[in-house]
C-alpha cells in the first residue's frame, strides 16, 4: 500500500503561526475522526456522536470548525506549542509540521509493532517578520484567505475517497484508531515537524514527538 | 431503476438522501444564522444523530426543507438548492451563494449503501462544515444586524446561477457515489468586485459598501500600497429583483422551540430511526442496522442575539399598513427594540411614514406621566417626521392588547406607547427634545444632549480655511525660494527624519 502524501504551504507572521497550524490541523482531523465505537454482540458496533465547535482567530481574519474535543484539541495545541517554540519567537524561519496517519501492525516478540502510515499531511510554513502596522493588517486577511484555500484543498483531496482502513474489529480497533479519547475517536496519528534556518540549510533540528504513547512495550 | 439493489438498500439509500438533504440545509442555514455553532461530542450514540453527527435540527428550516422536496428526493435533473442572499435595511438585496445538492448519472454499483455511502455523507458533511466557513457569506454573515440580514431561500428543481453577478466562482464540497446516482455537493458564490455605488455614505447599504471597502482596504483607502479588495458589493438601487419570489426568502435566524407557534412538525421526522449500528462481518451477515428512534432530541434553545431576532423586517415602508414587528420579536429586551427603531426611523420613506415603534430606549429614565410630543424618549426623534393626524390612527402609538407579550418589561413599554398625547404637531417637522439614550440629564446643567447640540456644527478648522484674498498664486510663487533655502538648510534634519521611519 502506498502512503498518501498531501503538501500544504504557508506563509505566515510569527504571531499567527499558532492559529494558522491548528486551523489546518483541526480541519484535517475533524474529517479523519468518528464517534467512539461501541462494540457489541454479533459482529455490529455502533458509533457515537461527533460535536462540532466553531474557532475564531485572533490574530489571523479566519474561522474554522473542529471536533469538539477539549482532549483532542489540548493534545493538538501542545503538538503545535513544540512546534513554534522550536521555530524562535520573533525570527524569520521556515519549518515543516507533519500530520501522520498509520496503522499499527502487530509484529511478534521481541520485534515492536509496526506502524505504516496510509497518509501524511506536511504542512510548510514561512515565518515572516513584518514592520509596521500596516503590514500586519494585510497580512491578517491574506493569511485568512490563503487559509480557506487551503481548507479547500484539504476538503478537495478528502472527498477523492481514497484509501481509508478497514473499519476493524474489536480486536484490532487499537490498531487503527486512537481510543484513548474519551469522546471522540480520530484514526491513529502522530505528528512531527521539522525546522530549517533562515538560510534553508541542511536541517538544524530533526525532532520527533509522539503525541500520544501508543507504543507499550 | 437499479435491479441490483435490494429493497432494502434502496429503502436505506432513499431514506439516507432525505436525511443528507435535510441536514446539508441545516448546516448551511446555522453557518449563515451570525452565531458560532457549537455542539457536543457525545461517545455514546443516541439514535436520532444522523450521519454521526452533532447538528442540530431547527424546526422551521426543516419545516421549509420539506416544503421544499415536496416529498421527492433529489435526483437526477432534480437538484436541491439553498440560496443564501443579503438584504438591507432599505430593502436593497442582493445573492451571495447559491449550494447546490444535485445528482448524476454516475452509478456506483458496488458500493456497500448502509455502510460506505452513510459514512461518506457523514465526511461530506464534515467538508461542508468546513466550507461554509470559507466562503465570503460567512464573514458577511457574522456582521449582519443593524445594517443588513442574512436570508434563505430553499427551492428544488433547476439551479439559478444568474443572480450572482458576473465572474462568480464554484467550490465543490464533495461527491459521493452511489447505487443510483453520485451525489454532488458545490457551492456557487458572488466575487463581483465592482462598487458601483456613488452616493457615498447617505445610505445604509452603502455604509456596507463602505465597510466592506475598509475592511479589505485598511491604510488608507487610497494608498499606493493597497490591495485589490476580495469582494464587493453592488448596491443596484433602482434595480427590480431578476426573481419574483422574494417572499420565500427567509431570514437566516433561529427562534426557539417555543416561539415557533407550533407550526411545524419536522420533529416527527427526526423520530426515524437512523443508522448508528454497523458490523464488522462481510455483507452476508450483516446484522440488522438501526435502533429505535425514541424521543426526538429537545433542540436546545441558541441564544438570541439583539440584532438577529428581529424577523421580517419590512422590506419598504408602506404607509399606514405596515405590520409591525412579530410577537417572537418583541420577546426581546428594549435594546432590541430601540435598534429596530433606529432602523426604521433611518429610512427617509416620506412624512407618512410613521412606521416606528415609541418605545423608551434601554437605560432610559422614564419620562414623567405627562408625556408629549415635546419630551418623547426616542432617540433620534429629531429626524423622524411625523403627521399628527396619523398618529392615531398608527397602530404602533396605540398597539392592540397584545397577549404576546413575553416579558414584563415589554408589558410596561406598550403601556407608554399608548400613554402619550398628539402635540401641536401639524407642521411637517416637530421640535422635540433631544433625549439621547443612556443618558441623565437632571443634575448636570451640561447633559449629553445639550453637548452634542451645541458640538453638532463646529466651527471649520482655521488651518483648513484658504482665504484666496490674502494670498495668490504669484505671491506663493515668491515665496518659494526662500523656502526651499531654508529646506536645503535643514536637510541633514530631514534625512535623519526619514531614516527613522525606516
Amino acid at each position: 500500500m502506498n502512503c498518501r502524501s498531501e503538501a500544504l504551504e504557508v506563509s505566515v507572521e510569527g504571531r499567527q503561526v499558532d492559529e494558522a497550524m491548528l486551523a489546518l490541523l483541526h480541519t484535517i482531523l475533524l474529517h479523519r475522526s468518528t464517534g467512539k465505537f461501541h462494540y457489541k454482540k454479533e459482529g455490529t458496533y455502533s458509533i457515537g456522536t461527533v460535536g462540532t465547535q466553531d474557532i475564531d482567530c485572533d490574530f489571523i481574519d479566519f474561522s474554522f470548525v473542529r471536533v469538539s474535543s477539549d482532549e483532542l484539541d489540548r493534545a493538538i495545541r501542545k503538538a503545535v506549542g513544540e512546534f513554534k517554540d522550536a521555530m524562535g519567537n520573533g525570527m524569520d524561519g521556515m519549518g515543516q509540521i507533519s500530520l501522520e496517519f498509520y496503522q499499527k501492525k502487530k509484529s511478534r516478540w521481541p520485534f515492536s509493532d509496526e506502524c505504516i502510515p496510509w497518509e501524511v499531511w506536511s504542512i510548510k510554513v514561512n515565518v515572516v517578520n513584518l514592520a509596521n502596522e500596516q503590514e500586519r493588517q494585510i497580512c491578517r486577511e491574506k493569511v485568512g484567505e490563503k487559509l480557506g484555500e487551503k481548507v479547500i484543498n484539504i476538503v478537495e483531496v478528502i472527498n477523492r475517497h481514497e484509501y481509508l482502513p478497514k473499519m476493524p474489529t474489536q480486536s484490532e480497533v487499537d490498531n487503527v484508531f486512537d481510543t484513548s479519547l474519551k469522546d471522540v475517536q480520530p484514526y491513529l496519528y502522530k505528528i512531527t515537524f521539522q525546522i530549517t534556518d533562515t538560510l534553508g540549510s541542511s536541517v538544524s533540528t530533526t525532532m520527533r514527538r509522539l503525541i500520544k504513547d501508543t507504543l507499550a512495550l | 431503476m437499479d435491479s441490483d439493489l435490494s429493497p432494502q438498500d434502496k429503502k436505506d439509500l432513499d431514506k439516507f438522501i432525505k436525511f443528507f438533504a435535510l441536514k446539508t440545509v441545516q448546516v448551511i442555514v446555522q453557518a449563515r444564522l451570525g452565531e458560532k455553532v457549537c455542539t457536543r461530542s457525545l461517545s455514546s450514540p443516541t439514535g436520532s444523530d444522523w450521519f454521526n453527527l452533532a447538528i442540530k435540527d431547527i424546526p422551521e428550516v426543516t419545516h421549509e426543507s420539506k416544503k421544499a422536496l415536496a416529498g421527492q428526493l433529489p435526483g437526477i435533473e432534480r437538484s436541491m438548492c439553498v440560496e443564501i442572499s443579503l438584504k438591507t435595511s432599505e430593502g436593497d438585496s442582493m445573492e451571495l451563494e447559491t449550494w447546490c445538492l444535485e445528482m448524476n448519472e454516475k452509478c456506483d454499483r458496488d458500493i456497500k449503501v448502509s455502510y460506505t455511502v452513510y459514512n461518506r455523507m457523514s465526511l461530506l458533511l464534515k467538508s461542508l462544515l468546513a466550507i461554509t466557513r470559507v466562503t465570503p457569506a460567512y464573514k458577511l454573515s457574522r456582521k449582519q444586524g443593524h445594517d443588513y440580514v442574512i436570508l434563505y431561500r430553499i427551492y428544488f428543481g433547476e439551479v439559478q446561477l444568474t443572480g450572482l453577478g458576473e465572474g462568480f466562482q464554484t467550490v465543490r464540497v464533495g461527491v459521493v457515489g452511489t447505487p443510483i446516482g453520485t451525489i454532488t455537493l458545490s457551492c456557487a458564490y458572488r466575487t463581483n468586485l465592482a462598487f458601483m455605488s456613488t452616493s457615498g455614505l447617505k445610505c445604509t447599504a452603502c455604509k456596507i459598501c463602505h465597510y466592506m471597502f475598509s475592511h479589505f482596504l485598511p491604510y488608507p483607502p487610497y494608498s499606493p500600497l493597497r490591495t485589490a479588495p476580495i469582494m464587493g458589493i453592488i448596491i443596484d438601487h433602482f434595480v427590480e429583483r431578476p426573481f419574483g419570489n422574494v417572499g420565500h426568502m427567509h431570514p437566516c435566524i433561529y427562534r426557539a422551540p417555543g416561539e415557533d407557534e407550533g407550526a411545524y412538525n419536522g420533529v416527527e421526522d427526526s423520530q426515524e430511526v437512523c443508522t448508528t449500528s454497523f458490523s464488522t462481518s462481510p455483507p452476508s451477515q450483516m446484522g440488522v442496522p438501526g435502533k429505535e428512534g425514541g424521543v426526538p432530541q429537545q433542540v436546545p434553545v441558541q441564544p438570541c442575539h439583539g440584532a438577529q431576532a428581529e424577523h421580517r423586517r419590512v422590506s419598504s415602508c408602506p404607509p399606514a399598513d405596515h405590520v409591525p414587528a412579530t410577537p417572537s420579536s418583541s420577546g426581546e429586551d428594549a435594546e432590541t427594540s430601540s435598534r429596530s427603531v433606529g432602523v426604521k426611523s433611518g429610512s427617509p420613506c416620506g412624512l407618512l411614514e410613521t412606521t416606528f415603534t415609541r418605545k423608551v430606549g434601554a437605560f432610559v429614565n422614564k419620562p414623567g406621566t405627562k408625556v408629549t410630543t415635546a419630551s418623547l424618549d426616542l432617540p433620534f426623534a429629531a429626524f423622524a417626521p411625523r403627521a399628527y393626524d396619523l398618529e392615531e390612527n398608527d397602530p404602533m402609538v396605540q398597539p392592540p392588547e397584545s397577549s404576546a407579550t413575553s416579558s414584563p418589561l415589554q408589558g410596561s413599554l406598550h403601556s407608554q406607547g399608548s400613554g402619550e398625547s398628539g402635540g401641536p404637531a401639524q407642521d411637517d417637522f416637530v421640535m422635540v427634545d433631544f433625549k439621547p439614550a443612556f443618558s441623565k440629564d437632571d443634575l448636570l446643567p451640561m447633559d449629553l444632549g445639550t453637548f452634542y447640540r451645541e458640538f453638532q456644527n463646529p466651527p471649520q478648522l482655521t488651518s483648513l480655511t484658504i482665504d484666496v484674498s490674502s494670498q495668490s498664486m504669484a505671491e506663493d510663487l515668491d515665496a518659494l525660494p526662500e523656502k526651499l533655502a531654508v529646506y536645503e538648510k535643514n536637510i541633514d534634519e530631514f534625512d535623519a527624519f526619514v531614516d527613522t521611519l525606516q
